[in-house]
């Protein structure tokens, strides 16, 4: 159904409101994706969506909006996304309900369709994954299902695109229909009861929204909406005890002093029935799946977290391996492209402020894309197989220990490509103490943008041969001080008891070629145009405080004294002194100048203390500063313009390994700072975050700084 | 008694009762967990910390903590 087909004008065009709701992964967004052509992100595991979103498609003389809902198990608030879908349905105004369900497991999908029916609404169920469905032979009768439970089912698979048409025509179809009757059916114990406050309600002329039914099954629930209405019905003294004792007949009936229990007992038995009748497995040996093969390894008591750590090595060592082949070409071109542009150019300030300014600063971020693009699909390996789910499992027990969820795991990770999402993938967490804990320290993992200042020293100071693996330690020790300070958290600011964990292992599948280089597209494109807009902007600002306020007499001094002398060698000593001269009076040196004494302690020159003030913006602004910065002081020297070189000559190591360790723990930029303000529920939080963080990040940095100096010594 | 957490690998139950309270029993019976449930054990993290079982088609970890709420009778292969 591509956009295009049939532009129907938005106003005359009749209009239908879809509400998507299923089980978390059974493959909702990647639904509504093959219907409209959007690109909502999709993955292997639970929680991808974490709040709602829309997307409008037109199909024949019909204007759609569906609503991508995040995944719920069953009607519960148990997580803030659950909490989305549940205040969505209930609420807001829409046409249709889909129903999404994986077809490779239908009996539990229907828990959550069951109690979908309750709602009286019209509903359409999306059969989907048919194709793996065909695989494990399972067969299921849609037909069959449409009458038993007299809403259409239609058999859909996201992938190969089978079905869709069929189901968007359903959909019409069914807006065209009256609504819907719902033919859920209870045990005769719970039956018996319904009947009774039926008639009692029928017998006192009570105005039913939808029917009697469905209020006597609400109220029977502990529904509270329904309560809170009829409690203002003078009925209500009647008919309060008539329930309590319905109640505690379908209470005895099951055996349990839980009503939800008893209701939910009541739904499964009804989704078996209908299970037996409608599907048909080809009986095959009870052999052990492919999944449950690959997990025997994958997480093994013992092996299982070595395999894991091997991973993430073998990530970081194609990173630097595979990412810095490409990366010579790029500077290369970068330096190619320069020279030409700037040869073009007459005017000394315009050519200054393309070449050093824009070229060089965007060039040092464009540079590290090899890099980024090895991460990223790292990363979309990660979430799309669904071995995710399985190193959470793996590392609950260690996590614990300090103070963290397992299923913290899924932010923390999301947060080595970027900490925006993983800011929103917190919302996973039940507890809001946990969630927190979980936002407070997905700084520490290093993001996607923070990868080229690691690559830029790394490269300065570290034999190829060693670079991945140093990559590798600044990941982990990243990783590490994480931990350590979520357990400095959790035993101050976010005392409490621990949240349970539970959670589905989703089965394993090979991510699609087209899937990954969508996702890996994305955000690579990302990337890129923030290169070209953000940081573009950022680096022209970078080079206009560099070289502003302009001193003629300052030139003057030097070219008196450069024509002066007649050694070569002086006078490239001069015309560099002359460089720095400039540099240290600009309005940018005066800043760096100024806070240079607070970041003395670590080690910094003043171009350092403003690269890290820079990167308070964006990561990537501290390379594309750097860039500026010693581009402008080595002006002067044509054969080596390389930013590594410039890096390796002017700073120490120690220096380095501190700064490093600022990178690697103070505040994330801008835009995920306001992100974590937004999630964690407050502008106090931000103060905290900026606190913890900067305080952490210089305490480090001064001890590696000191521990670097006295061994070099 | 009998509970989840006492179970060796690879050995099927039937669950009895859920000593679980509030959300933890809805986040239990949402996965299919309730009486008379079947539950197969699959595997157990290192230190028995955190296991793995399987409901119906579904595979679904939880802590020994939570899995100790969960009792269950050892059904016979």
């Amino acid at each position: 159904m591509n956009n295009e087909e049939v532009k129907s004008c938005p106003v005359t065009a009749k209009h239908i409101k879809i509400a998507l709701v299923g089980q978390p992964n059974v493959g909702k967004s990647m639904l509504i994706n093959s219907v409209s052509n959007a690109h909502l992100q999709v993955g292997n595991f639970s929680g991808v969506t974490v709040d709602k979103s829309e997307v409008l498609f037109d199909y024949k003389e019909y204007s759609f909006t569906v609503v991508d809902l995040p995944g719920t198990y069953a009607f519960t608030d148990y997580t803030i996304e659950e909490r989305v879908t549940h205040d969505y349905l209930c609420a807001e105004s829409y046409d249709i309900i889909i129903n999404v369900i994986d077809s490779t497991s239908l009996e539990k999908n229907l828990q959550l369709t069951a109690e979908l029916m309750t709602m009286s609404k019209n509903m359409l169920i999306a059969l989907n994954m048919s194709d793996e469905a065909k695989k494990e032979s399972i067969d299921i009768n849609a037909k069959y299902m449409s009458e038993l439970l007299d809403i259409p089912c239609i058999k859909v698979s996201a992938v190969t695109k089978e079905g869709i048409e069929e189901l968007v025509d359903a959909v019409i179809l069914l807006k065209e229909q009256d609504k819907q009757v719902q033919k859920l059916i209870f045990s005769e114990a719970v039956e018996e009861e319904i009947t009774i406050i039926v008639e009692y309600l029928k017998k006192h002329k009570y105005q039913a929204v939808n029917s009697h039914r469905n209020i006597a099954i609400n109220l029977l629930k502990n529904n509270e909406k329904t309560y809170e209405k009829l409690h203002e019905n003078p009925i209500w003294t009647q008919l309060q005890p008539i329930l309590i004792e319905s109640s505690k007949h379908i209470e005895l009936h099951h055996d349990t002093d839980d009503i939800k229990e008893a209701f939910a007992e009541e739904y499964a038995a009804f989704n078996r029935g209908i299970v037996t009748e409608v599907l048909h497995k080809t009986k095959i040996k009870e052999t052990k799946t492919l999944t449950e093969k690959i997990d025997s390894v994958l997480i093994h008591p013992i092996v299982g977290i070595p395999i894991f750590l091997f991973f993430m090595w073998g990530l970081f060592q194609l990173t630097f391996e595979i990412g810095s082949i490409p990366m010579d070409w790029i500077d290369a071109f970068f330096t190619w492209f320069g020279s030409t542009v700037g040869s073009t150019i007459t005017h000394d300030g315009v050519r200054s402020l393309i070449v050093d300014g824009i070229i060089a600063g965007v060039g040092a971020v464009i540079l590290f894309i090899p890099n980024i693009i090895i991460l990223f699909i790292g990363i979309a390996l990660l979430e799309s197989t669904g071995y995710m789910s399985r190193v959470a499992f793996l590392l609950d027990g260690f996590f614990h220990k300090f103070g963290l969820h397992g299923q913290s795991f899924i932010p923390l990770v999301s947060g080595f490509g970027c900490s925006i999402p993983a800011y929103m993938s917190a919302r996973i967490l039940k507890n809001d103490r946990d969630r927190l804990l979980t936002l407070f320290i997905i700084s520490f993992m290093s993001c996607g943008a923070r990868l080229p200042v690691y690559v830029l020293f790394i490269g300065a100071f570290f034999s190829p041969q060693m670079a991945a693996n140093m990559l590798f330690a600044i990941y982990i020790a990243g990783a590490m001080l994480g931990l350590v300070a979520a357990k400095i958290l959790k035993l101050t600011a976010f005392k409490g008891s621990d949240e349970p964990f539970v959670m589905e292992m989703p089965k394993y599948r090979l991510p699609s070629l087209r899937l990954m280089w969508h996702t890996v597209f994305t955000k690579t494109m990302m990337y890129l145009k923030k290169a070209g807009t953000f940081i573009a902007a950022a680096s022209m600002l970078i080079w206009f405080l560099s070289n502003y306020p302009q001193n003629l007499q300052l030139s003057h001094e030097y070219a008196s004294k450069i024509k002066k002398t007649s050694n070569i060698e002086e006078k490239k000593d001069l015309k560099n002194k002359l460089a720095e001269a400039h540099l240290e009076q600009s309005y940018l040196g005066v800043i760096g100048k100024f806070s240079q004494p607070l970041f003395e302690p670590l080690g910094f020159d003043w171009k350092m203390s403003v690269a890290l003030q820079t990167g308070l913006a964006a990561k990537e602004v501290v390379v594309s500063t750097l860039g500026v910065l010693y581009a402008l002081g080595d002006d002067v020297d044509e054969e080596n313009k390389s930013l590594i070189s410039a890096i390796s000559k002017n700073i120490s190591f120690a220096s380095a390994v501190s700064f490093i360790v600022v990178i690697m723990i103070y505040l994330p930029c801008l835009a995920a700072s306001i992100v974590f303000t937004r999630e964690a529920g407050g502008i106090k939080y931000f103060f905290y975050l900026f606190t913890f963080t900067s305080i952490g990040a210089y305490f480090m940095a001064y001890i590696a700084y000191n521990i670097v100096q006295l061994f070099s010594y | 008694m009998t509970t989840l957490i006492d179970c060796d690998k690879n050995t099927k139950v039937r669950v009895t009762k859920l000593n679980a309270k509030g959300d933890l029993k809805q986040r239990l019976i949402s996965f299919g967990i309730m009486k008379k449930t079947v539950i197969k054990v699959l595997e157990h993290a290192p230190a028995k910390s955190t296991i793995e079982i399987k409901v119906g088609k579904m595979r679904i970890a939880m802590r020994a903590k939570e899995a100790a709420l969960i009792e269950v009778e050892k059904l016979d292969e």
